[in-house]
């Protein structure tokens, strides 16, 4: 109960904060960051404590609306959701504060910034449909006024607005899903929710809707396309909130009704995630990996990490529905790693791309290069981001990755035809999609750090200030510790497992080591990271020792070999669209019907050499482009209607209202 | 109890040294091979050491351009593969750290060096190194889906996906020919033959500028540092060859309770498998021409078609695993 | 289980290969060799169930199996595609991942409607059952995506494997039917023959419209 207290003074400092911050201007400023860190790092360790200790308070307050009121419950699940929330809070405050609010910001981001942290963190707590669905507008809408601070930008408009446009659907969707949950009755507290389970076909469009009004939050295929526009639109630090945190509010939205409020799940609710999952994890890192734009690259592939999330909760789900719990507590700790995990990694990098935005003014790859020189340690910190998020050993996204692989893996033995043949077709995807994640990311870290520098921004830039490196590193610690003290982490999802699915992963105590993470059981399967890494080590160690004792030690530098082709010029690296070239050719045909004409003049004609490649967005033609085609033709139909005279807008109302009427004599 | 975790850790130790030596050594073997079935001399079979001899004593030349990624990234590229190859059991079974990762944590420390290698690859900025990153980061894309469905026809059928449990589960059950088995060893086969930057998919003896993948992207490398990448990729062909003799011909190999008899045992019946795949390696390389680039989707395809088969069928026969 | 039981397996398995591996060949020559495989490997199936099941009826099946199918009726095709000069390369509707991403959905749809369907049967029959309707469903697959005319009369007969292997599975089928069964291949070949030469004719007009034209361009 003191805990929620507590985190109520931490919410109303945030929302002072923000209420102070758009009232006054100038240096008075600067304080919107620090009191936002110190009101998350308030929040976080809160959470903390309740998550460690299981202890749940909730509170009813008498505001909103009459009947309802406005009740609040922070458990364990809302504990651990917000410990990744405000983790990233405090790193974005962090960030923020090494910012030249002169040069770089405009007013109207500080207001903004504690106003959408503290939407976020009401709600995690809120434990009535009104409480969550207020909470979950206020976190749209100060996002989207994130989005649109730089409103001079025409991109920016145009994200702003399509982001506007989804989330409105988005919330719909939830309208409706909270309004099948409530049933007849319209209990709307969550608590009585869960006491009443709703009926087959109920529980079915509850479900839908929670995945389109979730799933369009994170940005599930194929309702991502506002995500790649709109997350990189925002001042960098509000990118890595909205990429590395807010989609996690949808997930927790998804896992909050799903798992929580919907009652004991059937086995065909994970179809639907698992499929969505898998396809928008391989088809959002074809996008990544086609991208030339850095942001948009690491928003895309924000969209492939929702979609691994997504697998694993429908993973969960089907062993749950199974009573298969510790398969489904594998896949339910690795959802939740996974989201843990996404949002260190992911904000880490969201910084490092700020950091490249602020020392060169670019974001598109091609203009890059070189930067390892020029900024030692963003790069050093963006590199555990990139290999982290490429699921490589020892750092913590392979963690997440190596459970849901045990999930996949597990999958064969659920008794539904439907789950076990899909089962091998997911588990090649999410292979494929760790595949391509860590080629999108060999070519980031390439074209933008490695290499030689293409343009004059990259080869003058300089490294951020202390405040923002001590951000990015940070998180790249909580990546490498992540990645050794896995099983830890586990072991504190405990209570949060046994509440959603009924089980927990073996305890720290049953494996060889204490740090070894266990699926299932110890002579199934182990992934002990602290024994690889240190194994690692001593090998690179005694290797360094060794081979520097045996050999010669003389180095020399000198001009690059290429196989005796030394170019000065810089343009003939590798770019990164060059880079895309081969996966382009294997994957883009058919995913994009992409294609590549080369127009090469006669010989005599001094005209260059033209390359061009079509890429052609399917989704963004089915799903938008389409709608968008029939709204607008229905409103050129219905433009007739603004010009009729009073005779026939009253002939209008009359039918209607005899249909009307007539509907209500012959159903009654 | 002391002295048993003593005794573990001395094989754990030898495994790691048994590795490394015999890594030039299996290399040899399919360079002798490929050349006398060439009507070739050949170099003699311990040429590979002697070249990492030489390695060690020139001078490193590095590109001006070059970052500190480029010269510790062959240490790090080095040390993974090196405990990869040393987590495949080989002669025994249940040696000490075989437990700590397992088949899906294996490809993953693989896919580790990959993309450092990828990495060291782009640090120059010239135009082979990306040519030679691009191509091997797709291959990685087309092989890891069938290394996936690998690993789940496996655990479907040992109920396990560590490779010490694997190979327990199939000595002492005495298993047929088995279709799924069999497909999954040639999916197996060919993901091993992507892997290892061999005919068809690669050629590792060439040259020529615009065919190669691995060799481009360690172009820019020399002296000592060129030594370790080399040392690193006969280790992973070891690697490759051991696990498929662990999957699928365990026999002989020392279970976890055999004592140093069993060891020796298990240890002859080991290097004598290795040397046989080197052989066949050898004879696969002379036998067939290397793919154009674009056509590698077609035949690492076939790898994933396979291993999708193979999963199916498992699951018809799941009545028998079971 | 016994060593009958494998080995049938096994040789039916195969045969789902090569179906696959007709899907995946780009030259009319390896398809036609694929199939020879897969007529061959039904041959071997074939004897091998009489052998172990003691049903001697079973080696005519197999004999002709090998002879007509295995042998003739490949070496036949072959001559007919370098007496026509048809093109080499297989013309193909979809691509050859599409297709095989089809088979692959294909096989577990026959495996999920067999252990559906069939689930009172023997473990045994049930799994040659599911293998022969992957490899029916397959062949059809075939001559759904493949237009040159050789290549679908090999997806037909490759159908008609199936076909047999199912009825071995499925026992007490009289060996009159079987022989009529392959008479009526027999048949279908020519009446596929005929075909052939008839889309040659056609194949010809078109080629010669196709270089009249370039000429024209030419001039």
């Amino acid at each position: 109960m003191p805990g929620l207290y507590v985190s109520g003074v931490a919410l109303g400092a945030l929302a002072i904060g923000a209420a102070m911050a758009s009232l006054v201007r100038g240096p008075a400023l600067a304080f919107v960051y620090p009191l936002s860190a110190l009101a998350a790092v308030v929040l976080g360790v809160v959470d903390l404590q309740v998550l460690l200790s299981g202890s749940e308070a909730a509170i009813r307050l008498p505001i909103g609306l009459p009947t309802i009121g406005f009740h609040l419950r922070l458990d364990t699940l809302s504990a651990f959701f917000g410990i990744v929330i405000n983790g990233g809070v405090v790193a974005a405050s962090l960030y923020g504060m090494g910012f030249d609010r002169a040069k770089e910001l405009t007013p109207r981001v500080e207001p903004l910034f504690p106003l959408f942290a503290a939407a976020m963190n009401l709600v995690l707590i809120a434990d009535d449909a009104y409480a969550f669905l207020f909470s979950w507008e206020l976190m749209s809408l100060a996002s989207w006024a994130l989005v649109v601070a730089r409103h001079t930008d025409p991109e920016c408009r145009r994200a702003a607005h399509l982001y506007l446009v989804m989330a409105a659907i988005g919330t719909v969707a939830l309208l409706f899903a909270f309004g099948g949950l409530a049933g007849p009755a319209g209990g709307y507290a969550f608590d009585t929710v869960r006491a009443h389970r709703p009926q087959p076909m109920v529980a079915a469009l509850v479900l839908t809707a929670a995945l389109v009004g979730c799933g369009s939050k994170g940005g599930l295929i194929p309702l991502h396309a506002w995500l790649p526009l709109a997350h990189p639109a925002a001042p960098s630090h509000v990118s890595a909130l909205m990429s590395g945190v807010m989609t996690k509010v949808a997930i927790y939205g998804f896992v909050r009704i799903a798992f929580d409020l919907l009652g004991p799940p059937d086995w065909w609710w994970a179809l639907p995630p698992i499929v969505l999952g898998a396809m928008t994890a391989v088809l959002g890192l074809l996008y990544a990996v086609l991208d030339r734009d850095l942001k948009r690259v690491l928003a895309y592939s924000t969209i492939e990490n929702i979609g691994v999330i997504f697998v694993a909760l429908g993973l969960a789900l089907a062993f749950s529905a199974n009573a298969q719990h510790e398969a489904a507590a594998v896949a339910m700790a690795a959802a939740l790693l996974h989201v843990l995990n996404h949002s260190w990694f992911k904000s880490l990098l969201f910084l490092g791309a700020g950091a490249i935005l602020h020392a060169t003014g670019r974001r598109d790859l091609d203009g890059l290069g070189g930067l390892i020189r020029r900024m030692p340690r963003t790069a050093a910190f963006f590199l555990v981001g990139a290999l982290a998020i490429s699921a490589l050993p020892p750092l913590n996204g392979f963690v997440s990755e190596w459970l849901l692989f045990q999930a996949v893996i597990a999958a064969p033995a659920l008794p539904q035809a439907a789950l076990h043949f899909a089962s091998p077709a997911i588990g090649a995807m999410l292979a494929l999609a760790a595949a391509l994640a860590a080629a999108c990311f060999v070519r980031v870290y390439g074209t933008a750090f490695l290499g030689r520098p293409r343009s004059a921004e990259a080869a003058g830039a300089h490294d951020v200030p202390l405040a923002q490196q001590a951000a990015m590193g940070g998180l790249a610690f909580l990546c490498i510790l992540g990645g050794l003290m896995g099983s830890v982490l586990a072991a504190a999802l405990a209570p949060v497992l046994h509440k959603l699915v009924g089980g927990a992963l073996p305890g720290p105590g049953s494996g060889p080591t204490p740090f070894s993470l266990i699926a299932f059981d110890p002579a199934r399967s182990i992934y002990d990271a602290p024994v690889i890494a240190l194994f690692v080590a001593i090998a690179s160690l005694t290797t360094l020792i060794v081979v520097h004792r045996l050999s010669e030690r003389r180095t020399r530098r000198g001009p690059a070999w290429d196989c005796g082709f030394p170019d000065p010029s810089p343009a003939t690296q590798y770019t990164a669209s060059s880079f895309a070239q081969p996966l382009r050719r294997v994957y883009g045909a058919a995913a994009f019907a992409a294609r590549e004409t080369v127009v090469m003049p006669p010989p005599g004609d001094i005209r260059p050499a033209r390359f061009s490649v079509v890429v052609v967005d399917h989704l963004w033609r089915v799903f938008y482009a389409a709608p968008g085609q029939a709204v607008l033709g229905l409103s050129e139909c219905l433009n007739v209607l603004q010009f009729l005279t009073i005779r026939r807008y009253l002939v209008l109302m009359f039918v209607t209202l005899v249909i009307l009427l007539s509907i209500a004599a012959v159903t009654t | 109890m002391t002295h048993d975790l003593v005794v573990q850790f001395l094989a754990q130790g030898a495994q790691m040294t048994f590795v490394l030596l015999i890594a030039p050594l299996a290399v040899g073997v399919v360079r002798r091979v490929k050349a006398r079935l060439m009507r070739r001399q050949g170099p003699p079979l311990l040429q590979a050491y002697l070249d990492l001899a030489k390695l060690l004593r020139k001078e490193s030349v590095i590109a001006e351009s070059a970052s500190w990624l480029f010269r510790s990234a062959p240490y790090l590229i080095f040390a993974l593969t090196w405990v990869a190859a040393a987590l495949v059991p080989s002669f025994a079974s249940g040696l000490m750290f075989n437990w700590a990762a397992d088949v899906v944590a294996l490809v993953a420390l693989l896919g580790a060096a990959r993309a450092l290698l990828a990495l060291a690859g782009m640090d120059v900025g010239t135009s082979f190194g990306g040519i030679g990153s691009s191509r091997e980061m797709m291959i990685a894309t087309l092989a890891e889906p069938a290394m996936m469905l690998i690993v789940v026809t496996l655990a479907i059928a040992a109920g396990t996906t560590r490779l010490a449990g694997v190979a327990d589960f199939f000595i002492a059950e005495p298993f047929g020919v088995r279709v799924s088995l069999a497909l999954s060893l040639i999916s197996l086969v060919i993901v091993a033959l992507a892997e290892n930057a061999r005919i068809p998919v690669d050629n590792p003896t060439t040259h020529l500028e615009l065919t190669m993948v691995h060799e481009a992207m360690v172009l820019e490398y020399s002296g000592r540092h060129l030594a370790l990448i080399e040392a690193a990729s006969h280790l992973k062909l070891v690697l490759y060859l051991s696990l498929l003799i662990c999957l699928f011909a365990p026999f002989g190999m020392a279970p976890a309770t055999a004592g140093l008899s069993g060891w020796a045992i298990g240890l002859a019946a080991w290097i004598a498998k290795l040397l046989a795949g080197a052989v066949l390696l050898g004879v696969w390389e002379v036998s067939i021409a290397k793919m154009r680039v674009f056509r590698l989707p077609d035949f690492v395809g076939v790898a994933f078609v396979f291993g999708f088969i193979a999963i199916l069928l498992a699951f018809l026969t799941r009545g028998v695993f079971a | 289980m016994s060593q009958a039981y494998e080995i049938s397996h096994l040789l039916a398995g195969v045969m789902l290969v090569t179906s696959f591996a007709l899907l995946y060949q780009e030259r009319v020559a390896a398809v036609l060799n694929a199939f020879a495989a897969q007529s061959i490997t039904l041959a071997l199936a074939v004897a091998w169930s009489a052998w172990s099941d003691n049903r001697p009826d079973l080696f005519i099946t197999a004999l002709i199996a090998l002879t007509l199918k295995g042998i003739v009726i490949p070496v036949a095709l072959h001559r007919t595609v370098a007496r026509l000069g048809i093109h080499r390369e297989v013309e193909k509707v979809v691509g050859v991942g599409v297709a095989l991403m089809v088979g692959l959905a294909l096989t577990g749809l026959a495996q999920a409607l067999v252990l559906k369907v069939a689930a009172g049967m023997a473990s045994h029959a049930r799994e040659e059952l599911a293998l022969a309707l992957a490899i029916i469903l397959l062949g059809f697959l075939m001559m759904i995506v493949r237009r040159n005319a050789v290549t679908q009369v090999v997806g037909f007969m490759s159908m008609e494997n199936g076909l047999i292997l199912a009825a071995t599975g499925a026992r007490g089928m009289p060996l009159v039917v079987e022989v009529s069964v392959a008479f009526s291949v027999l048949i279908s070949l020519f009446v596929f023959a005929v075909f052939v030469f008839r889309i040659r004719e056609r194949f010809d007009t078109v080629d010669l419209e196709a270089l009249d034209r370039m000429r024209g361009d030419r001039r």
